[in-house]
């Protein structure tokens, strides 16, 4: 190994590992219960931002000067099985891809913890947030740079777990945490399908590393490994998890929940970052699309569907952040088309402008509303509003529909809740009541105990 | 047969016997709790001495140095083998924690010597080879929990009914196996028996409703002791494996994913903790089972680590729960309780092991499910799908109890709700075990994957239990059953061979290593 590998080695370990080490400071000051003060907290924070984006940095600017566009960093295998060949292998990847994802990453993560150190000073769940935000913050860094799809899916849990414990950050709320529960049921579903799809692959390729799928070629100019069948089989599955991931049609529904968080993380962590994720997974798997082209139709058309209704829903919503979150999906959804049609520098340059846009968007939304208030108190009166030229030329029952289907957010959750999840409760009930029945019979007496079972009355605020 | 350099089996029983025979006879009742805990903590201290000195000797099975009952009966009867070694400690843990972690006004109704006696004879079921004694510690472990529920005045028809099947098909399936030859067809009827009587023991669909009623009507400490040492999947793999063929075996595995499906399914639709408890518990035993009854090395290395990762989460899980109850009576899910501020190291606690339960990364149960998954995935694509729905269920709910019982609300109590200490240190063992076995899982899984290998030169030992077509093939070759599982041995590795060739050819013209700079 000579001097420049040894060097992006370093380099590339601490891009990984200094998230780690935050995560697992706070982490094991919480669990010993022994929470760190604020100012430990956030510097800590910072260090770790720090010590993540400048050797990202540095492996980006050794990058351009010596020419390299493919640095893996091996840490070798987790857990291996050498006599049948199963092997977790950490490997990590800098590439025109990550190193990009990467740096945004720590920017965004950056400018959130920054932003919430004096946004929650002095609130009582400090250092709860920024165990989260440590944990979300590895996560990304993890799936940003991973470089086998075993790798991915641990850093994609992590975003998954943090986000929906975020979202419900204010948990002496009902409606929080009901957002979070349904982040993290959405995210569930997705993680199944991306973890079939990551077997799937290990069984067709013989090995987790996305070298095996896009056998020849660094990122962009990879060519896909398997028949256009299997890329169509993979293809989707890691389609589905790239919506739940990113909250595509039709499972844009959490999104404006997760609006729920504290302003910093849910503004910039799901209006920013983690909703690119499931693009950013569709950009590394995307030579998957020139074996398949009804994968790549598919592609195309859930990118077509989501931004449209996200443009929809976004204009008529009254509440900033949903507005925002909702044009935030228009954006993914058009960046989704572009990998669809195959213009990867595009679509990643798309997500790199759409999130710091949006950061900037989302923090100065609520000094915004101060700004137009101020305007309307010195003029007297609301201000003009402009209606554009295509509108006149929409018929009023369209027109009509529109509003309704985005005022509606586009029926998703009630259309989830009503076809998917009632009958899906509905049977289990059935099978739960069976179950009642037939220990009844057995005992000849009530056998459920715990239908009766009351709170103790230190407890109460139970709904009777 | 290697020799251990204490005698740690023996004494490991002995103790917990002697503890119970202490604090029913002579232990102030004030004192009892404390000295309980004292004694399940010397017997967890002799198994991870049995381990410690069983994994020195390097060999796949031990005997006590001074062995007192195998001298009295002339025959080894506690032996320890890879596949024990690790399920030792596991239960004696199991039982430390659930003592640990019983409040003092909880303990007269918690019988402690019960459990310290459930204890002897679990540690001394884990520590006995497939015999009449298995069988008879089997049947005998079922006894404390139908006391308890007698004394509790609760109806036993249930409980009693399935313990009753479980005996009688064990004993009828081992005894018909004494009289069976075991390389004739004829060992499929004592091994359907014991299946049979293994499957109700591990409470898979439709024969799970004792435990469901289990968990309504014994303590929660005594169900959870009941159930996370998982005796069942230990009953699988002592009596079934060694003579089931790997078609029935892979039709069990079908019912078992089943039943994890169901059991996951069921879980989020319950309104109250400890059905929640008990369906998620049955959905992540019946994924051990599964992964057993596979029978290839990766999956059963799966099965292994997993039961391990279940045994330790969810008895974690589980004494969470209890606490809980012990401060606030029964859970009801239909409400958020809000209990974050009054027990925040328990919401940790509670959350990891959930996580840890469903294989969240970087917890012990996370490899284990992947090779699990993957194991399945070998045998049936489709099995290995559904392994993962059961685990997305699973999650699911693990989050929805988090969120209905930690948050949702301000909860303003009267009377103090921290973790005492003793609850403390047993949340944090298990804390750390949980978190180490899943940040350096290689030295388990390695030694999992030892054990599963022997599992399976077990099985090929026994002509019925190699696939049929493949025996048929090789049978016209050869005469001697020892050539014939040599011949299936090559004819096994040929065709992996084939295999192996085959996914090379699919691999397109013009394939190129991974890049490099």
């Amino acid at each position: 190994m000579n001097t420049t590998e040894i060097v992006f080695q370093l380099l590339g370990t601490a891009v990984v590992a200094s998230p780690a080490i935050l995560l697992a400071i706070l982490g094991l000051s919480a669990l010993s219960g022994r929470p760190l003060n604020e100012s430990s907290i956030s510097r800590l924070t910072q260090a770790s931002v720090l010590f993540s984006l400048i050797p990202a940095i540095g492996i980006l600017a050794m990058m351009l000067v010596l020419g390299t566009r493919y640095v893996p960093i091996e840490w070798g295998d987790w857990v291996t099985i050498p006599q049948h060949d199963f092997h977790f292998h950490l490997k990590f990847v800098f590439d025109r891809l990550s190193v990009p994802f990467v740096i945004l990453s720590c920017v965004l993560c950056g400018v959130v913890g920054s932003f919430t150190r004096r946004y929650l000073h002095r609130e009582a769940g400090y250092a709860r947030f920024f165990l989260y935000y440590a944990m979300f913050f590895t996560g990304m860094v993890t799936s940003s740079l991973a470089g086998t799809i075993e790798t991915l899916f641990v850093g994609w849990e992590m975003v998954g777990l943090s986000s929906a414990l975020l979202v419900a950050y204010f948990d002496e709320r009902e409606t929080p945490v009901r957002s979070g529960q349904r982040v993290w049921s959405i995210y569930r579903l997705s993680d199944a399908a991306f973890l079939i799809a990551a077997l799937s692959i290990h069984h067709m390729t013989g090995q987790g590393d996305f070298g095996g799928l896009m056998s020849s070629g660094i990122w962009p100019d990879g060519t896909a490994a398997v028949t256009p069948q299997q890329a169509l089989f993979v293809g989707t599955l890691l389609l589905v998890a790239a919506a739940g991931k990113s909250a595509l049609f039709p499972f844009s529904g959490w999104l404006p929940r997760a609006m729920e968080g504290p302003t910093p993380s849910s503004a910039i962590f799901y209006g920013a970052l983690s909703v690119h994720l499931g693009a950013y997974l569709l950009l590394r798997v995307s030579p998957l699309f020139d074996v398949s082209m009804t994968l790549r139709v598919m592609v195309i058309t859930l990118g077509v569907l989501s931004a449209a209704s996200g443009a929809l829903m976004s204009r008529v919503q009254h509440d900033v952040k949903v507005s925002l979150a909702y044009a935030s999906l228009t954006q993914v959804g058009i960046i989704v088309v572009e990998i669809g049609l195959g213009f990867q520098y595009l679509a990643l340059i798309h997500i790199v402008g759409h999130a710091c846009m949006r950061t900037m968007q989302l923090l100065r939304a609520p000094t915004l509303l101060r700004d137009y208030q101020t305007m309307e108190n010195a003029l007297g009166s609301r201000l003009p509003t402009s209606r554009s030229r295509i509108d006149q030329w929409i018929p009023v029952w369209l027109e009509r529909w529109c509003y309704r289907f985005g005022f509606g957010r586009g029926f998703m959750d009630t259309a989830l809740d009503q076809w998917i999840v009632a009958p899906f409760v509905s049977i289990f009930q059935r099978f739960d009541s069976w179950e009642r029945a037939t220990t009844d019979w057995i005992s000849h007496e009530e056998s459920r105990e715990s239908d009766k079972a009351e709170l103790h009355p230190e407890s109460t605020g139970r709904k009777t | 047969m290697g020799e251990l350099h204490f005698p740690w089996l023996e004494s490991s029983i002995l103790i917990p016997l002697l503890g119970a025979i202490w604090i029913r006879f002579f232990a102030h009742p004030e004192n009892s709790l404390r000295q309980a805990v004292a004694f399940c903590a010397l017997t967890f201290a002799l198994t991870v001495g049995e381990l410690i000195d069983f994994v020195t000797l390097g060999t796949f099975e031990a005997h006590d140095h001074w062995a007192f009952i195998n001298w009295l009966f002339d025959q080894e009867v506690f032996v320890v083998d890879e596949l024990s070694a690790f399920l030792l400690p596991l239960g004696a843990l199991i039982h430390l924690v659930v003592v640990m972690s019983t409040l003092r006004t909880k303990a007269p109704r918690f019988s402690l010597t019960s459990t310290l006696v459930s204890e002897a004879i679990l540690l001394a079921t884990f520590s006995c080879r497939a015999s009449w004694t298995l069988v008879a510690l089997m049947a005998a472990a079922t006894v404390p929990v139908y006391i308890e529920l007698e004394r509790r005045s609760r109806c036993t028809r249930i409980y009693a009914l399935h313990m009753f099947a479980f005996v009688i098909l064990l004993v009828l399936g081992w005894a018909s196996l004494q009289f069976t030859d075991s390389s004739s067809e004829a060992v499929l009827i004592p091994g359907a028996l014991l299946t049979a009587a293994a499957l109700i023991r591990s409470g898979i669909a439709p024969l799970h409703l004792w435990m469901t009623d289990l968990f309504e009507k014994a303590t929660f400490g005594t169900a959870i002791l009941f159930v996370t040492p998982l005796t069942g999947a230990y009953a699988v793999m002592r009596f079934v494996l060694p003579i089931a063929p790997s078609w029935a075996l892979q039709s069990i595995a079908i019912l078992s994913l089943t039943t994890a499906v169901y059991g996951g399914a069921m879980s989020l639709v319950q309104k109250e903790a400890r059905r929640m408890f008990c369906f998620l518990f049955l959905s992540q035993a019946s994924l051990v089972l599964v992964g057993l009854e596979l029978v290839t090395p990766i999956g059963l290395t799966g099965a292994l680590c997993v039961w391990l990762s279940v045994g330790m989460s969810l008895t974690g899980f589980g004494i969470t729960l209890r606490s809980i109850e012990a401060r606030i009576s029964r859970i009801s899910l239909a409400d958020f309780h809000g209990l974050n501020r009054q027990m925040p190291t328990l919401a940790g606690f509670f959350l990891l092991t959930g996580l840890a339960s469903i294989g969240f990364p970087f917890t012990v149960g996370f490899v284990g499910m992947e090779l699990l998954i993957e194991g399945a995935v070998e045998v049936y694509p489709l099995v290995g799908t559904m392994v993962v729905i059961a685990a997305a269920f699973c999650g699911i709910t693990v989050m929805l109890a988090y969120f209905r019982i930690f948050t949702g609300r301000s909860n303003a109590t009267l009377i103090p709700m921290h973790a005492r200490l003793s609850e403390r240190i047993a949340v944090m063992v298990l804390s750390v075990l949980i978190i180490g076995g899943g940040l350096v899982p290689q030295p388990g899984v390695a030694s999992r994957y030892h054990a599963a290998n022997e599992l399976s030169e077990q099985r090929q030992q026994n002509p019925m239990t190699i696939d049929v077509e493949e025996a048929d093939e090789v049978v016209d070759h050869s005469d001697d059953a020892n050539e014939t599982i040599e011949s299936i041995h090559q004819e096994r590795e040929y065709h992996s061979n084939e295999s192996n060739s085959d996914s090379f050819i699919l691999t397109p013209p013009g394939h190129i290593e991974t890049p490099q700079p």
